[in-house]
């Protein structure tokens, strides 16, 4: 579990994901797509009062991939549909939204309520992957 | 805090970011360039993203303030070095740098602010 409070440890969530994407062998590509991805869903939280991320290597059939939970304890949201929305940005529209970061993960599930917080989580595998380099 | 250097080449300023850029080191950057560019008088700022390993949504805002406040002052901007998987991901995300003149690397980015400026800003910034 990486605490999300301020920028430094935004960067630590950063490192640690491709840390992690290096190590199930993706490839440049998908390792960069995963740690844009978790950039963008730490700032969120960042911006909504901060959070944690959760990591973790996950398989399913013979594929490695990795699963980040990113949560806040902010506002939450009231309309999941036009948070998804491209442009759309709460939080002093710093972010591009999480439209954008949906199309960078090959799973996305958005889990939130008003008042209850925000919690994403995504999954990427490695899809081209011929085992550890 | 680091802070990222800002070289002097000619009347060009040259920051070749070679970090996973915090927050405030971004931001500190855009103040000293600013100030830089008064001081000196530049024409063109390059920023080299040569080691740059992702460009986030607030990474790539950074880099169309500069560009923008660059121009208020009468310089211009260019950003060389992307990675091909930093340019996928960038259109994937839904930020396309609009605004900001990208050129392969130094070489023809320095080539590129040698000549004579075209005009206007290359479109507008898309996809906020």
């Amino acid at each position: 579990m990486l605490p999300i409070s301020n920028d430094v440890e935004m960067a630590a969530v950063r490192r640690a994901v491709r840390e992690c994407a290096v190590q199930i062998g993706m490839s440049l590509v998908e390792q960069t797509k995963l740690v844009t991805a978790a950039s963008e869903l730490a700032r969120n939280a960042l911006l909504h009062g901060g959070g944690r991320a959760e990591i973790a290597l996950v398989e399913s059939g013979g594929r490695r991939g990795i699963r980040l939970v990113c949560t806040d304890d902010g506002p939450g949201i009231a309309d999941p549909a036009q948070a998804m929305s491209d442009g759309y940005s709460t939080g002093g529209g710093l972010g591009l939204g999480l439209g954008g970061t949906r199309r960078l993960v090959d799973e996305f599930t958005l889990d939130t309520a008003p008042g209850r917080g925000t919690t994403v989580t995504v999954v990427s595998w490695a899809w081209r992957a011929a085992g550890p380099r | 805090m680091e802070r990222v250097p800002i070289l002097k080449v000619g009347d060009v300023l040259l920051i070749s970011i070679q970090t996973d850029l915090e927050d405030r080191t971004a931001l500190a950057l855009q103040e000293d360039l600013a100030e830089q560019i008064v001081r000196t008088g530049a024409r063109g700022v390059v920023i080299d993203i040569t080691a740059v390993e992702i460009v986030d949504s607030f990474i790539g805002r950074m880099f169309a303030t500069i560009a923008a406040m660059s121009r208020l002052l009468d310089a211009r901007t260019v950003v060389v070095g992307m990675r091909p998987a930093v340019a996928i991901t960038l259109v994937e995300l839904g930020l396309s740098l609009g605004g900001v003149h990208t050129a392969l690397n130094l070489e023809k980015g320095m080539r590129l602010l040698a000549a004579p400026d075209p005009g206007g800003p290359p479109g507008t910034m898309s996809g906020r």
